[in-house]
């Protein structure tokens, strides 16, 4: 067995695990049997341990033979030779890859035996573990991707579980109407990707990250295209980096993101989903390299989005809501750091922001707790926990006060110069349909205007 | 011309229809549900009889082995090509899974005589490749919508107004174009009609008007069965395609575009769900267009798995809707309706398959996008970014829907909500087309794009006759084609 095929093999190990874990636990809920919460939590642990154990092994080969770039080949998915048409399944493991998904597969581990408990006997269990398990598959592959569109594949169901998961406490209007902000924000962004994908596409005729980036293991590739095709290529995969990691202006995403169950928000929103953005940003660096104007706008958004994440962070009245934007300061942060070229610092501030800020959002519901029944047994409060005297305020630290409060007036930005011009459009033209069906029929043309809800029911059938 | 070993066509065309005519002599509205849920597999086995016998056969076009209706009028009347040969299932599917998914509370308003009459008018509709018998048979086949908004004693005008003017300009268009009409010496009059009348029945914007009337006054049923099969879509690819210049191909693309955008925003501002369905429909429907009248290999093949992807899943999405709306009457999308708990299954049916219509990673609709979104890039390239727009709010305004039905109260029931065997196993076989043809894109893609070059060979074949000078019939070059292809 030579060192390539056991390298295959692990390589496929890491891939197929989590994609396995998702077909057994949405085969049997399609087929409508239920599998119990323990064969359900035994599951998770098993894709998840097999899938680290693999990674683990990959790195130690990687390490003990120097090989710094193992691509894992798949072939084509689709292809149509007549035209150069290729969808290329191919995975790299490198020193960016390796790293990122062995804290994919760390972080989701965490979380899954956390959840497991934290859900015990919720209705719930088996949609949160089969979204899981999606989201998993799509961290995986989109950390190990080789080509942008593997990359945009995984992307998709990182969005997709995000949203759900939002959404999960779905009996209640609140959390379902931020899933739906959550998943209007991904799509920006995705849309944003696929444009990118498509330009690159024409200007290298492949999607291969090899054909972009020059040939030399990451980070020292180095583009093959001209700055002007970068600065285009690049500004989409910043807005869709943007997106997806809560950046400005799209930062309103993330607090409403914490409507989730903690575990999920701990490891989707605070500390894995919120990087992919700026894991893109990482990946594609070498065109940061050959434009300037590009490298500007990485910076300029990463320190926007560090100030304001800062900022906000510190009046939020909710343990969740100020770690959301505190996670958004880190993330400005790398991004910043990305930008300036330091791309292992970034990494590694990457993976050290990730595992703590998972730990203290799992931490977070419990020690309010700890801290009241603490205040409980010693009868009085806490040292530290007295009123600030007041001080006298400048006119600026209010006006701060309560533009960090209001975060930005992002969301309302958007809603009123976006959203409510969008929808103002639309129902005029529905407005305008409207009268030209009724002057077509000579009368009132809908009858879906006096319809309620339940009218003609099942049950009153019954 | 190459012959099937049986004559699936015709079986496919004559079985609903005696199927049609004996269900109307039936009394009892239970034993008609059944015959014309039999009826329909039948006819279903045959479609896919076609199909593989087709595939087996590796030719451009075939005709039916004992072909009775050459017999009696001298002339090949059914005949399939790599364009229509699974459209045919596709069409018979359609079917099937509608009549499994009428409840028997329904009954008694849909009729299901005159679903198995229609199912024989698109069969034969998409069997068929004179375009005097297309036309003829389009326009048989707004009859019994027709009959339907009469008999629920619903305003017929808007409806009666478009077909009149969608039939009027088809046989306009089709009288001035003639028999010798090329794409090298286009007759750009009888063009402009034929495209009109084509688009009219696609439902291209502004004149989409008849198609949310639709269904807001038929059953849903009904309006389902009438806009899913995309006939419009068909009737530009055999009247508008073989005679219309490249550049007149794309242009009329922009209108599809402009379309397939209007609809996306529509779907999003809806709040009645028959009419956000109809609005994503046409988006759908009108990014197939975009595609087919792109006219390039992988554009058209792109357009091709979409026309079968978007089939498939915004069929499973409106059977999904329709199986809600039977349990709950017509929803709204106003409000919150939180039935996940008491439909679960009807819920994850509803979010995958309408994921798979905007080509959602892993379904059957991913790879024709990509297609679709490459090919349209390569002509123009706004188009392709229009496409990803479209896209992009279509899936916004699938997944509020999703949350708007299932999602956002606690709704208490008296009674059990749950899946029927029928409806259960109609999710299963959609399941098993949209993420198996996602899994295994291969032999779809191939196959697409193998009809894409046919299709596009054809038309460079009648160009090139045209500038020699030769006499463009149309039999003759399908037989130049046909044998180019057996000598491949």
């Amino acid at each position: 067995m030579t060192l390539e095929s056991v390298l295959q093999f692990l390589g496929l190990v890491v891939v197929a695990s989590p994609a396995v874990l998702l077909a057994a636990l949405g085969l049997p809920l399609l087929c409508g049997f239920k599998l119990s919460e323990s064969v359900q939590a035994g599951l998770t642990r098993a894709g998840v341990v097999i899938g680290l154990l693999a990674s683990v092994a990959i790195l130690v080969l990687m390490l003990a033979t120097g090989l710094r770039h193992v691509p894992i080949e798949l072939g084509n998915w689709v292809s149509i030779e007549q035209e150069h048409f290729h969808f290329h399944l191919k995975f790299v493991f490198d020193r960016l890859s390796v790293p990122f998904a062995m804290l994919s597969f760390v972080l989701c581990g965490t979380v899954g035996a956390f959840a497991s408990v934290y859900l015990h006997r919720e209705k719930g269990y088996a949609r949160f573990f089969l979204q899981y398990a999606l989201f998993l598959l799509g961290m995986i592959v989109s950390s190990l991707a080789g080509t942008i569109e593997t990359l945009f594949f995984g992307w998709e169901l990182v969005g997709l579980s995000s949203a759900l998961l939002v959404a999960y406490f779905h009996e209640r209007p609140g959390p379902v109407r931020n899933g739906h902000r959550v998943w209007t924000t991904y799509r920006l962004a995705d849309a944003a990707f696929l444009v990118a994908a498509l330009t690159m596409h024409h200007l290298t005729g492949a999607g291969d990250f090899d054909g972009l980036m020059g040939s030399g293991p990451w980070p020292e590739g180095v583009a093959a295209i001209s700055s002007w095709s970068a600065l285009a290529v690049g500004s989409l995969l910043l807005l869709a980096a943007a997106g997806k990691s809560g950046m400005v202006p799209f930062s309103g995403w993330l607090p409403r993101a914490m409507e989730g169950p903690t575990p999920s928000s701990a490891v989707f929103y605070g500390a894995l989903s919120v990087h992919l953005g700026t894991y893109l940003l990482l990946r594609v660096s070498p065109l940061l390299d050959i434009s300037l104007p590009l490298r500007i706008l990485v910076i300029t958004l990463g320190l926007i989005s560090a100030i304001f994440g800062t900022l906000a962070s510190r009046v939020q009245s909710d343990v969740k809501n100020a770690l959301a934007f505190a996670s958004l300061t880190q993330v400005g942060i790398i991004t910043i750091e990305i930008g300036l070229g330091l791309r292992y610092i970034a990494l590694i501030h990457m993976i050290g922001h990730a595992c703590l800020r998972t730990l203290q959002l799992l931490r977070a519901p419990s020690v309010l707790k700890d801290h009241q029944m603490l205040e409980d047994a010693v009868g009085e409060h806490l040292t530290g926990d007295e009123v600030n005297s007041a001080k006298t305020t400048t006119g600026f630290q209010l006006w701060l006060y309560r533009f960090a409060l209001h975060r930005g007036y992002l969301d309302a930005m958007i809603d009123n110069y976006v959203v409510r011009q969008f929808t103002a459009v639309f129902r005029w033209c529905d407005g305008m349909e409207r009268r030209w069906t009724n002057l077509l029929s000579g009368g009132p043309s809908r009858e879906s205007d006096q319809v309620s809800p339940y009218s003609d029911s099942l049950e009153d059938v019954a | 011309m190459s012959e099937l070993h049986l004559p699936w066509l015709e079986l496919s065309v004559l079985l609903p229809l005696v199927g049609g005519i004996w269900v109307s002599l039936l009394k009892n509205r239970d034993r008609a549900r059944t015959v014309c849920t039999i009826v329909c597999a039948v006819t279903l086995v045959c479609a896919i009889g076609e199909w593989l016998d087709f595939a087996m056969l590796g030719t451009f076009e075939a005709h039916d082995h004992w072909d009775l209706f050459q017999s009696i009028f001298h002339r090949d009347v059914f005949v399939i090509d790599e364009l229509s040969a699974p459209l045919l299932p596709l069409g018979a599917l359609l079917y099937l899974t509608t009549e499994m998914t009428t409840l028997r509370t329904k009954s008694n308003r849909f009729s299901f005589h005159w679903t198995l009459v229609s199912e024989s008018i698109l069969l034969a509709t998409l069997a068929c490749r004179s375009p005097w018998l297309i036309i003829t048979l389009l326009a048989i086949a707004t009859i019994p919508p027709w009959l339907e908004l009469r008999k629920r004693g619903q305003c017929t005008r808007v409806f009666v107004i478009h077909m009149a003017l969608f039939v009027t300009l088809l046989v306009a268009g089709q009288a001035l174009a003639g028999a010798t009409a090329t794409s090298a010496n286009p007759p750009i009059l009888a063009g402009c009609l034929l495209t009109a009348g084509a688009l009219l029945r696609s439902g291209v914007c502004p004149l989409h008007c008849w198609m949310t009337d639709l269904f807001e006054k038929a059953t849903f049923g009904t309006a389902l069965l009438f806009v899913t099969p995309m006939t419009g879509a068909y009737a530009v690819m055999r009247l508008v395609f073989p005679i219309a210049p490249s550049w007149a191909l794309q242009s009329i693309a922009i209108l599809s575009l402009v379309t397939a955008i209007y609809a996306a925003g529509m779907a999003l501002v809806q709040r009645d769900s028959r009419r956000f369905f109809c609005y994503l429909f046409l988006s759908h429907s009108s990014l197939v267009l975009v595609g087919l009248e792109m006219a390039t290999p992988i554009g058209l093949a792109g357009a091709l798995c979409v026309w079968l992807s978007v089939g498939i899943s915004l069929l499973g999405f409106g059977l999904a809707l329709r199986c809600v709306e039977a349990r709950t009457g017509r929803l709204t999308l106003d409000n919150f309706h939180g039935l996940y708990e008491h439909t679960p299954f009807l819920a994850a049916m509803f979010l995958l398959t309408g994921l798979a219509s905007i080509g959602f990673p892993g379904t059957v609709g991913f790879i024709g996008t990509e297609l679709l979104v490459e090919g349209a890039v390569e002509v123009y390239p706004f188009v392709g970014l229009a496409v990803v727009v479209a896209a992009a709010m279509n899936g916004v305004a699938i997944v509020k829907a999703y949350f708007h039905v299932f999602t956002g109260i606690r709704h208490t029931s008296t009674v059990k909500m749950d899946c029927r065997p029928s409806e259960r196993i109609t999710i299963l076989v959609m399941v098993v087309l949209i993420i198996g043809g996602g899994l295994i894109p291969q032999p779809g893609v191939q196959s697409r794009y193998h009809a894409a070059q046919a299709l596009l060979d054809h038309r460079s074949v009648e160009q090139a006759d045209d500038s020699d000078g030769s006499d463009g019939s149309h039999s003759a070059h399908s037989e130049t084609l046909t044998d180019n292809t057996d000598s491949e």
